[in-house]
């Protein structure tokens, strides 16, 4: 199980690493001067500036060397200068990472709690006009690109129906909640798909097994059945997607923020790319990356310990 | 591109009805594309800033945005580039995805290990976030955009690539083509490479769907397609600002294009991938 | 009678023949009624249907009766009481039956035991420290141990009706010795019938009062366990009988029957078993076989039985 641990802990250091290099050397596959790059193109280009960036950046060194200062800035939390905002990368990404993950949370939630449930209705009503429903209707969700789906949402429950804001992140809980409901739905709609169809798989193998027979023959009450035995087994895959789902949701609010004009780090990511601010693009990425990969491995080394042979296996070993 | 892309859809085996209808939907809507010159009452960029905003009406059967532009016609001219671009970027991507699979079959050993360990690190980006990157660095419109997903969607189709190459490479009709002294290269050129065209094919029809999505996505945060053009996305993202103002048809009429042809596509694709793959 | 079978006929859809022909079959409170076949015989069909737990997709004729309830008009609540309270089985896998992830203390909870009631049911089949393996989880425990286990669940609700389907085949031959012993005090202090699934025929005539012989789906021999010895009357009983070794008795030479097992795609317009008959008769391929009663009592399924006398189907063993 050490082992386990360790070696997967070290995968997820490799990853990170690659890909925290892909986002670094990105600057030098730019056409053009790198420092020029960084400093956000030439208008508005002086010496100073020029001369501010290469130092924060060590142009001048080499390519490994340079990589290495920079992650090591990184993990000081020391990412740069936003060209755009003239603030700190850093405190610009504080600013707006609560709301985001605000975000991702409410939406995770919507897709659990909807998704699961789905799931659990076409698996326990099997082939019948209710599992027929929720593969089609689910499926039908994931084939509307979430912005689509934003407008659309906010075109009844907003406009037409003036039920929720349309625009905006609101204050205090009740006041996020109502703000971010819309926006968690278009970003959970998409998800409803693949972990409807996970649940409803996993529970068909589950209650494929001999105990699940053996329970019935004994006269254990279906509910039972259903919650103690089958979901209980299938738990696994279920657990496992909606944790890689969740990861995933980080760059869906890219899209959903810039919808609803909240005021997250996935709507920084797209103003800083539409304004050629290549240093908050990057602290971003690099930020959304590093979670993406943390939140897949936690799944990964969490996972085993939902069966006790396994967790058995742990102790002992 | 992530591992979180949606598997296939199990579409019930019988023929479905809903097949026909997808079928016929895409069916139009490819019609409309190619005669979108002929049957578009307006041209797409024609302004009218007094019929700005204006509801369906005899005039304007689907009615207009901000600018007075007749969404009918744009929409219609909008079909052109909104099928078109998720085909070549289809292309890019099973031309580097086939000859990426291939050789890492084939060849095994290093450059086997150098292919996973590279899909590996573009895995690591979820959703269409090394796209973005590439924008980011390469700046934004269509073709970056285009290059940038095809890019993305080469590790999904290198993967089964290899995998299809890797059964395929150790049929006999491999070693019997190597007895008679045939080069590897042009082993899988001739012969190995055709005989998975019909699984590759399967495999990006059922991708075009959401290539398409991540398209129009791109678009609609401005990434790829530019004012004036009549991209589906960059319509929604125009008429996003008039839907706070009540008037919903310049988001939806796009926006609802993209949805039908997506729903539609998924549905024929799957259907279709699955005789191809039973086929194969 | 606690358990009557009468002409049950079960279809499967997309079978050429009955997966249960015309199976008439009587456990008494307190009896143990061995069932002997082939895999693929209808056996643990049969013990399904007394449970009520036939396929969906099956179409079953003849009555299943349990005391006085029809298990086959049952229905949800009343079927699943059925299941929980008059009649229990007891698997062939035990480790297949318990579910990985729980403790055996909710299995036995599941099934009606209280934490005490668990414990000492625990205690009755033998476990040592009764109260640590509630506890516990399936994959501690042994294979013998688990089969405790699984007739301690069996036990818990004081059923009336014991279905034993292949209960000690997975086991060594000590275990399985124990548990055999076990099953027949248990039952026998509860006062429950006891039907017991083997393919084991030497077996189930050492252990049981009376054994029923099925073949292709069919009951083609119903005997005392004495009888079955002394005289077999259906050559495939011979034939079960010659197949299999017994202690001490190496110079006989195990004739393995010829042929193979029938699946559920053969249909037989005659006796289902002739074509791998010694004794079979032309006339054997087309006689559709009916039970015919013996000089002692028994009954047997077969043309050419000696001094077959046709049974009155309403026979009462009672």
């Amino acid at each position: 199980m050490a082992v386990r641990i360790a070696r997967r802990l070290a995968g997820f250091l490799a990853t990170l690493l690659a890909a925290s290099f892909v986002i670094f050397a990105a600057v030098y596959a730019a056409p053009g001067d790198p420092a020029v790059f960084l400093a956000g193109g030439r208008d508005k280009l002086t010496p100073e500036r020029l001369a501010t960036v290469r130092a924060q950046y060590h142009l001048d060194e080499p390519l490994v060397v340079q990589y290495g200062r920079w992650l090591g800035d990184c993990l000081h939390f020391d990412l740069g200068r936003s060209f755009k905002y003239g603030d700190q990368v850093a405190d610009l990404i504080t600013a707006r990472l609560g709301t985001t993950l605000e975000l991702v949370a409410y939406a995770t939630v919507l897709f659990v709690v909807l998704g699961v449930g789905a799931g659990i209705l076409a698996a326990v009503r099997q082939s019948t006009w209710v599992d027929s429903a929720v593969v089609g209707g689910t499926t039908l969700a994931a084939s509307v690109p979430s912005f689509v789906a934003a407008i659309a949402l906010v075109s009844l429950f907003g406009v037409q129906l003036g039920w929720f804001p349309v625009t905006g992140s609101g204050r205090g809980f009740a006041g996020t909640l109502h703000h971010l409901t819309l926006p968690a739905l278009s970003l959970a709609l998409g998800a409803l798909a693949l972990i409807s169809r996970v649940t409803r798989q996993a529970m068909a193998e589950a209650a494929a097994s001999d105990h699940v027979e053996a329970a019935r023959a004994s006269g254990v009450p279906e509910r039972e059945i259903v919650r103690r035995h089958v979901l209980r087994n299938a738990l696994g895959p279920i657990i496992t997607m909606c944790g890689l789902v969740m990861a995933g949701m980080l760059a869906g609010t890219v899209v959903v923020e810039t919808a609803f004009g909240i005021s997250g780090i996935g709507s920084l990511l797209v103003g800083a790319i539409n304004t050629h601010d290549f240093p908050v693009a990057q602290a971003v990425l690099l930020l959304m990356v590093a979670g993406y990969i943390a939140v897949t491995t936690l799944v990964d080394l969490l996972h085993p310990l939902l069966d006790p042979r396994v967790k058995q296996e742990a102790r002992t070993a | 591109m992530t591992a979180l892309t949606l598997a296939p859809v199990r579409v019930p085996d019988r023929r479905p009805v809903g097949v026909t209808v997808a079928a016929a939907v895409l069916l139009l809507v490819v019609l409309a594309a190619l005669l979108a010159p002929w049957l578009a009452p307006y041209a797409p960029d024609a302004i009218d800033l007094s019929a700005s905003l204006a509801g369906t009406s005899g005039d304007h059967l689907l009615g207009t945005d901000s600018s007075g532009q007749d969404l009918l016609s744009r929409v219609l001219h909008g079909a052109r580039s909104s099928l078109v671009a998720p085909v070549l970027l289809l292309a890019v991507a099973a031309l580097l995805g086939v000859t990426l699979g291939v050789l890492a079959a084939w060849r095994g050993g290093w450059t086997d290990a150098l292919v996973s360990r590279l899909t590996d690190v573009m895995y690591a980006f979820p959703g269409l976030l090394f796209t973005v990157l590439i924008i980011a660095v390469f700046g934004t419109g269509t073709t970056t955009s285009v290059l940038a997903l095809g890019l993305a969607y080469t590790p999904t189709v290198a993967k089964y690539t290899r995998s299809l190459a890797l059964a395929e490479s150790r049929k006999p009709y491999v070693d019997a083509y190597r007895i008679q002294g045939m080069g590897g290269a042009r082993i899988c050129a001739l012969h190995l490479v055709p005989n998975l065209g019909r699984a590759v094919v399967g495999y990006l029809v059922v991708l075009f769907g959401e290539a398409l999505m991540s398209l129009a996505t791109l678009s609609y945060l401005g990434f790829g397609a530019q004012p004036p053009s009549s991209d589906w996305g960059l319509m929604v993202q125009e008429g996003q600002a008039a839907v706070v103002q009540g008037a919903l048809l310049p988001a939806l009429v796009p926006g609802t294009a993209i949805a039908l042809v997506v729903v539609s596509f998924n549905v024929v694709g799957v259907w279709a991938a699955d005789r191809l793959g039973r086929q194969a | 009678m606690l358990l009557t079978l009468d002409h049950l006929t079960v279809r499967l859809p997309g079978t050429a023949r009955p997966v249960l022909d015309d199976v008439t079959l009587r456990v008494a409170a307190g009896e143990v009624v061995g069932l002997v076949g082939e895999s693929g015989s209808g056996k643990s069909t049969t013990a399904k249907a007394a449970l009520g737990l036939l396929p969906g997709t099956a179409t079953a004729s003849g009555t299943v009766r349990v005391d006085d309830a029809d298990v086959l008009a049952l229905t949800g609540e009343e079927l699943r009481r059925h299941r929980a309270r008059t009649v229990a089985m007891i698997h062939q896998d035990p480790r297949a039956a318990l579910n990985p992830v729980r403790r055996i203390g909710d299995f036995l909870r599941e099934r009606g035991a209280d934490r005490d009631r668990a414990a000492q049911l625990l205690g009755a089949v033998g476990l040592s420290d009764p109260e640590r393996r509630l506890r516990q989880r399936p994959h501690e425990l042994s294979g013998g141990m688990l089969q405790r286990v699984v007739i301690a669940g069996a036990l818990a609700a004081r059923p009336r009706l014991l279905l034993a389907d292949e209960a000690t085949s997975a086991l060594d031959v000590t275990t399985q010795a124990e548990i055999l012993a076990l099953l027949r005090t248990l039952r026998a202090e509860q006062g429950a019938g006891l039907l017991f699934i083997t393919h084991d025929l030497h077996l189930a005539a050492a252990y049981c009062d009376r054994v029923y012989v099925m073949y292709a789906g069919r009951i083609v021999e119903e005997r005392t366990a004495q009888a079955f010895f002394a005289a077999p009357a259906h050559p495939y009983t011979r034939g079960l009988l010659d197949c299999s070794p017994t202690l001490g008795d190496t110079s006989r030479p195990l004739l393995p029957i010829p042929g193979r097992p029938p699946s559920l795609g053969d249909a037989f317009p005659g006796c289902p078993f002739a074509s791998r008959c010694p004794d079979a008769e032309p006339a054997c391929e087309t006689w559709r076989p009916e039970a015919a009663e013996l000089p002692d009592g028994g009954v047997a399924a077969c043309r050419r039985a000696p001094a077959a006398v046709p049974t009155a189907t309403e026979r009462n063993l009672s």
